[in-house]
């Protein structure tokens, strides 16, 4: 591959649209406008919930009421919660990193059913409308939990049937992406695109898919139940009318389960794809990780009933409980010690999107070390629903996944707008997010093993000094993710053209131009290597 | 987007049986609850069963069945060339959906009739597994005859598209995923037939 630095950008897929200005974007079948389309709401999204994060942190700054009432905080933190959760985390990586980057690593020009893509930026959009609505109006925010456990939800005045329909939206949009991946990765690999020569990142789409296809029909039957009983009273899990409250927490598992691995499986994929770039090496054990993608997908079908050995699942901490399992401690770890083996004796480049993918690798298995203090039944006893919790799924999905997605910012979006960041202010920006990161979420778990509650507004005066530093903390973060932001955005915007491979990657995408071609590539790819092949990519 | 030149049937077809599949397991979360209840008041559900008119189910069942010979029958018609004949298949299908339909309504008002709807005084007489038989009834056929609803708009859709000239008999793949819908509408009714209406024979 010749290196050719072009002095103007050529504005690729930019440049072509089938309607004028905003309807271009919104009404488009290109896999990468509709990427772009999701990317840009996952953003506004997060920086709300990062707002709130904020506000919920200045509350806690004294004891007693500071800046809100209990009621307000409560909104606050389940709003919050909702918005990182659903509409960030789940969508973040697959749905617009997916859409950008998998067809083209494919060689493929679009995914195998554009209109219906589109159909589910379409449904995204309603549902998260819808789940914003239902906070607000109605009878008030639903106030079960995320895990809507009957005979409670079936019966409270507040606005769950609204929400139980956006639930049911999402997932049906969560399906069509799904369903559209899989027939993709089937059906519109280039010629020599053979299964043992998939990206790693495509790999975990495609096991990521194959969950959001098995395992979101029965969170969808299960709220439409709930719905249904509660607007025309078929007391399917009603004991007094026969029916049995247990099914319901069956039915909500088998779902929410594998939802965990909705979550973390694509930023595990990024990590994958991104750590053999910088390190200038084949992935090692490129086998073992696709296996362990689709063993964590299909293993975790399957075991959605221990969730209920423990009670007081009501709450958002529960889909992070599952990390404890063995079931996934075991392809993780497996991922995790090819992702070492990967760096081991490598060339290694410590650009930013390797920085981020490191900090995913330590913040996420300190996650998963504290979830063993949560697993264990004796320890948990003395945690549980404390802040202790609370730090420990801001490790795992903040530290993994979060981290994740800014490795992936930082990796392709050069590629799709065609324009560097500054890598100096990324470096520094990482950093300081690691350090705000580690003081905020750190004191929390400290001031959890003391016993400080969560989801609460108050707090009592001995916890002031430690709660102060976590606040301090949340101030360093939100600076160091808005100097990201900022360089990042200004740097796609106005950076520096870099021609097309800046990074060394083997994988196609790398191969066509910045911003890529509205129909990727202009004449149909043949694949003679594998990912990671740099000596054959003509690389090394 | 210009330029997806070529058609990919295989992975149109593809994409339909997974999405078969989606709907299948929506339906088995019923069927995992009927399952666990029947095993639960096996006495209750066959007196319960009971009450439900064989005669309307049996003749559903055959007009879905006849429904689904039409689609099949249709996709050979389109092959062969004869849209007329594909049209006039395809409509009967439809009639046979609003037949479905109007059966569907005269049971669900007699049943209604006896005070035996979700949430009505009658049925909080019953035992409780009763009450679960019918409320699991209602839920199923309901989502059912919402699919039948459905199945058929599709069909109505693919009608318009053979009369524009868009689905030929060489490029029938829409027809095909519409009648594969079908029959999967048609498939979980077999299924709902025996479970509900022939539980005590
Ligand atoms: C600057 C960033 C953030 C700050 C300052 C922050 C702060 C907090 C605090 C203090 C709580 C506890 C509220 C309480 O229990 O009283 C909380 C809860 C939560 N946070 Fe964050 N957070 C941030 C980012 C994130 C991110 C990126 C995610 C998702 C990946 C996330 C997910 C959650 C969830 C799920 C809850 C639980 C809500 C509930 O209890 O219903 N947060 N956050």
């Amino acid at each position: 591959m010749s290196e050719t630095t072009p002095t103007a950008v050529d504005r690729g897929f930019f440049g072509e649209a089938n309607y004028p200005g905003i309807l271009g974007w919104i009404f488009s079948t290109d896999h990468k406008r509709i990427g772009l389309l999701y990317f840009w709401c996952i953003v506004v999204f997060f920086s709300v919930g990062v707002l709130l994060g904020l506000l919920i942190r200045l509350e806690l700054f004294a004891p007693g009421e500071t800046i809100m009432t209990a009621q307000t905080y409560n909104a606050a933190f389940t709003l919050h919660g909702v918005i990182m959760i659903f509409l960030f985390i789940i969508p973040g990586i697959p749905a617009a990193f997916g859409n950008l980057i998998m067809p083209i690593q494919l060689g493929a020009r679009d995914v195998a059913f554009p209109k219906l893509n589109l159909m589910s930026w379409w449904l995204y959009v309603i549902g998260a409308a819808l789940a914003l609505t239902s906070l607000f109006t109605g009878g008030g925010p639903p106030d079960t939990g995320w895990t809507f456990y009957v005979p409670f939800s079936a019966q409270t005045s507040t606005n769950v049937s609204l929400a139980a329909v956006a639930v049911f939206i999402l997932g049906f949009s969560s399906i069509l992406t799904g369903l559209n991946f899989v027939t993709t990765i089937h059906r519109l690999r280039a010629e020599g695109m053979t299964w043992m020569r998939i990206p790693l990142f495509t790999w975990s789409l495609y096991a990521t898919a194959w969950i959001q296809i098995l395992a979101t029909p029965v969170i969808g039957i299960t709220v439409a139940l709930l719905f249904v009983e509660r607007i025309v009273g078929t007391g399917l899990f009603d004991p007094t009318q026969g029916g049995d409250p247990i099914m319901f927490q069956h039915l909500f598992w088998i779902y929410s389960h594998p939802a965990v691995y909705i979550m973390i499986l694509p930023g595990m994929g990024v990590v994958s794809d991104i750590i053999p770039v910088f390190a200038r090496k084949p992935a090692f054990g490129y086998k073992a990780i696709v296996v362990s993608s689709l063993a964590i997908a299909f293993a975790g079908s399957l075991v959605w009933a221990h969730h209920m050995y423990t009670s007081g699942m009501s709450d958002m901490a529960v889909l992070v409980f599952s990390f404890l399992t063995f079931i996934v401690a075991i392809p993780s770890a497996i991922k995790v010690f090819n992702w070492l083996a990967t760096l081991y004796q490598g060339s290694i480049l410590l650009d930013p999107p390797l920085l981020y993918a490191l900090s995913f690798i330590l913040l996420f298995t300190i996650g998963g070390l504290t979830g063993l203090v949560l697993g264990a039944a004796a320890t948990d006893v003395h945690v549980h629903d404390t802040y202790f919790v609370v730090g420990h799924f801001h490790f795992v999905m903040f530290g993994g996944t979060g981290m994740a997605f800014f490795a992936a910012m930082h990796y392709w979006l050069p590629k799709i707008y065609g324009r560097m960041y500054d890598k100096v202010v990324a470096t520094v920006a990482w950093g300081v997010i690691l350090i705000g990161f580690c003081v905020l979420y750190i004191s929390m778990k400290v001031v959890g093993m003391q016993g400080m509650p969560r989801r609460y507004y108050d707090y009592i005066p001995e916890f002031t000094g430690i709660n102060q530093l976590a606040t301090v903390g949340s101030w360093i973060l939100a600076f160091g993710l808005l100097l990201m932001f900022v360089n990042l955005f200004r740097g796609i915007f106005k950076g520096e053209p870099f021609g097309s491979n800046p990074w060394g990657g083997a994988t196609l995408e790398w191969q066509v131009p910045s911003p890529p071609p509205t129909e990727n590539f202009d004449d149909d790819p043949v694949v003679t290597h594998g990912p990671y092949d740099y000596k054959k990519a003509g690389i090394l | 987007m210009s330029g997806h030149v070529h058609k990919d049937y295989t992975g149109a077809k593809f994409g339909m049986w997974l999405f078969l599949f989606t709907e299948l397991i929506l339906f088995g979360g019923l069927f995992i609850l009927y399952a666990v209840y029947l095993a639960r008041y096996p006495q209750e559900f066959v007196s319960a069963g009971t009450e439900l008119d064989v005669r309307f189910g049996a003749g559903n069942t055959l007009v879905l069945l006849t429904s689904s010979l039409f689609v099949a029958m249709s996709i050979t018609a389109l092959r062969r060339g004869a849209k007329g004949l594909t049209q006039c298949l395809l409509a009967g299908t439809i009639v046979s959906a609003a037949i479905f339909m109007i059966n569907k309504y005269f049971e669900w008002s007699a049943k209604i009739n006896h005070g035996i709807y979700p949430g009505s005084e009658h049925l909080k007489e019953l035992a409780p597994g009763e009450m679960v038989f019918f409320n699991i009834y209602y839920v199923t056929t309901g989502l059912h005859g919402l699919h039948v609803v459905i199945g058929a708009l599709l069909i109505l859709w693919t009608m318009l598209m053979i009369a524009r000239g868009k689905v030929t008999g060489e490029d029938w793949v829409l027809l095909e995923n519409a009648g594969l819908y079908w029959h999967l509408v048609d498939l979980i009714w077999i299924f709902i037939f025996p479970l509900y209406y022939l539980i005590l024979h």
